[in-house]
């Protein structure tokens, strides 16, 4: 059954229309995941509006390629230039750069590239087979799974994202209050406007991606100070095939690296974690540990297979559940919402040629993708050497035409400004974004479901603990939010010395 | 650092107590038909409140440091105040015609860039936006007198 609707969906994805969608995408993508300030989240958040015109299926291809090419893009500017363009690209730089250094960068940026489509395809595959049995669980799940499963969600940032844990609850907190904004659809009554207008349609997360993660990514990039000192570097046809030649030795870290990264990946906020872990592990695994961290190869092949096997497994919660792994996969929720479509189990019983075109997609968008990455690196890398100058203002201005597009309403670019001062200073103080954002996406979702449950049980919480898959999520959910506290325990426990805060995840 | 810890720990539960008072005020309590518009608002504002005086006692305690030196900030100010003059040119004069002036200023003033790549990319980019947004993807931009008077 699943390979029919595969081919469905091949049928979808390759027509001539799709295809330079999905290279459009790509280009964008990469040049998005270039740019300082502009990531995948905010870069497909910015591009939303072009989609509305387009049928479901396009714009969905068209949002998923610039997410692949700007996870391609990062590779570029972290192993050329050592400039992590997204977290999850920061254990790339520990061995690309020197490799680029030494005049490698061929070779990084080619294994780069290649681990990138390997951990992708990866997940891919196991969407396929898996995405169709999860959405047919989900089918049987009611309003107390569903909310059990957004507090997993949240908990999951909580205990597994590092940073201060009360300072991640009150990121969510901020994200669900800034969503319960405006007017509740289920009583009819105005929340929290105080009298405001402009307040009354609330705050839409697509303004707080481009404010938060773009305006506030170039503040912060200012005050570092930009200096681009990238290392010049040929494509070679002959430097790939001879890279090609290589890799297939490292297949157990391959094979390694897909598992962390799909395994960290459709959990919220895996990709980071999932670069490092893999590097951690190829390290400890790899024969010569000592050349790790001066321009090993292997060290390029683990982060980058595990972050794109994450970044992709970031879709399976999306597409099956209606609940995003990650920002970008979030932002993409908001698009399915505006194109009329419900998210969740019920997308493959009612619309299997999007959710099969989609998926085809997914091939079809990272081979693009690869090929297209490898044969125009020079062109991507000069992106970088535009001057700041230039860059910034442009950047800021494609914000404003992404903010403004989305509802045709200047209320939101100032919101945009607004949002872009609060992720400049929430950044700098350690405040999480992506769970703000998930929160303020999830936010109607996780209230009505919430409210439903108490409906059912008349306004018992034990309603989440006595329907058993409910139960299970919930316990988990509870074991991860206090594992913070517990590991600390564990540790004192032990006489263990207490370990440092692990570093944010975004 | 400690002084920026605090104070945005303090806005933020400030916000949570408007929070609490809105959803005191709509009811937090059980209604006809299941929970009422503050109960959901009213549980999270009320933790909010909590974590931010946590925060606050953490930060109390901690050593303190700079949270932006006087020289790093200024390039940030240099961004954020063209930007936002721009966002309200826009409000008067439309998206293109403030992206023009607000392109050629900053490329100028920061970049020192010669006038005739300031005057080229300052024209060029509104006009390239004009035609991909407008005219290709449909999707319509703020407009001015400018726009007006040429007809749109």
């Amino acid at each position: 059954m699943g390979i029919e609707n595969l081919f469905l969906g091949f049928e979808v994805a390759i027509t001539p229309f799709n295809v330079w969608v999905a290279v459009l995408g790509i280009v964008l993508g990469t040049i998005i995941g270039v740019l300082p300030g502009l990531g995948g989240a905010n870069g497909v958040a910015i591009l939303l509006p072009v989609t509305f015109t387009m049928p479901p299926t396009s714009g969905i291809i068209l949002l998923t390629s610039i997410y692949w090419g700007a996870l391609f893009g990062g590779a570029i500017t972290s192993i050329l230039f050592n400039i992590p363009g997204e977290p999850w690209s920061v254990a790339t730089t520990f061995d690309g750069y020197p490799m680029a250094r030494r005049g490698e960068g061929g070779q990084a940026l080619t294994a780069a590239f290649t681990s990138s489509f390997v951990g992708a395809f990866f997940s891919i595959v196991l969407i396929t087979l898996f995405a169709p049995l999860l959405a047919e669980v989900a089918l049987r799940f009611g309003p107390p799974e569903f909310f059990a499963i957004q507090f997993l969600t949240f908990s999951s940032f909580v205990g597994l994202g590092g940073g201060n844990p009360i300072k991640t609850i009150v990121a969510i907190l901020l994200g669900f209050i800034l969503g319960a904004v405006g007017l509740d659809i289920v009583t009819g009554q105005l929340r929290m406007t105080f009298g405001f207008n402009g307040l009354m349609t609330g705050f839409d997360f697509i303004i707080a991606v481009i404010g938060l993660f773009g305006i506030g990514e170039i503040l912060l990039t200012v005050e570092e100070g930009l200096r681009f000192e990238g290392t010049k570097t040929r494509m070679h046809p002959r430097v790939v095939l001879d890279t090609w030649k290589i890799l297939p030795a490292y297949w157990r870290t391959f094979l390694r690296s897909s598992f962390i990264g799909f395994w960290m990946g459709f959990k919220p906020g895996g990709a980071t974690p999932a670069s490092f872990m893999s590097y951690a592990f190829a390290k400890r695994f790899s024969k010569h540990q000592e050349k790790f961290g001066k321009g090993e190869i292997e060290g390029v092949v683990a982060p980058e297979t595990a972050a794109h096997a994450a970044g992709v497994a970031a879709i399976l919660p999306m597409i099956t559940l209606g609940i995003p792994g990650s920002p970008t996969a979030a932002v993409m929720l908001g698009g399915l919402i505006i194109w009329g479509l419900q998210p969740g189990p019920l997308l493959f019983t009612e619309k299997p040629d999007f959710v099969w075109g989609l998926i085809a997609s997914m091939y079809t968008g990272n081979i693009i993708g690869v090929l297209m990455v490898l044969a125009f690196v020079p062109f991507f890398a000069a992106i970088l050497r535009i001057p700041f100058a230039i860059l910034t203002p442009l950047i800021i201005v494609v914000c404003a035409i992404g903010s403004y597009a989305v509802h045709n309403s200047m209320l939101d670019v100032w919101y945009m400004l607004i949002f872009g001062v609060v992720g400049y200073v929430f950044k700098k103080l350690d405040y999480p974004l992506a769970p703000l954002v998930l929160a303020l996406v999830l936010g109607d979702l996780a209230e009505n479901a919430l409210r439903q449950s108490l409906i059912m049980s008349q306004g018992s919480l034990g309603i989440f603990f006595t329907r058993p898959i409910a139960a299970a999520i919930t316990l988990f959910a509870i074991f991860i939010f206090t594992l913070p506290i517990v590991s600390r325990c564990w540790r004192r426990l032990r006489g263990l010395p207490l370990a440092p805060p692990a570093p944010r995840e975004i | 650092m400690r002084a920026a810890e605090i104070i945005t720990a303090s806005v933020l539960g400030l916000l949570g107590g408007l929070v609490i008072a809105d959803s005191l005020r709509l009811g937090i309590g059980w209604g006809t038909d299941g929970p009422k518009s503050g109960f959901f608002p009213f549980w999270l504002a009320l933790i909010m409140v909590v974590c931010c005086a946590i925060i606050c006692f953490q930060e109390s305690r901690r050593a303190t440091g700079t949270f932006v030196e006087r020289e790093k900030f200024k390039p940030v100010l240099k961004v954020l105040w063209p930007a936002v003059l721009a966002v309200g040119l826009m409000e008067w004069l439309g998206l293109y015609v403030a992206a023009a002036l607000y392109l050629g200023f900053y490329m100028r003033w920061v970049g020192r860039h010669s006038w005739s790549l300031v005057i080229v990319l300052s024209l060029g980019v509104p006009l390239a936006t004009f035609l991909i947004f407008e005219q290709w993807f449909l999707v319509p931009m703020p407009k001015g007198p400018l726009e007006a008077w040429l007809g749109y």
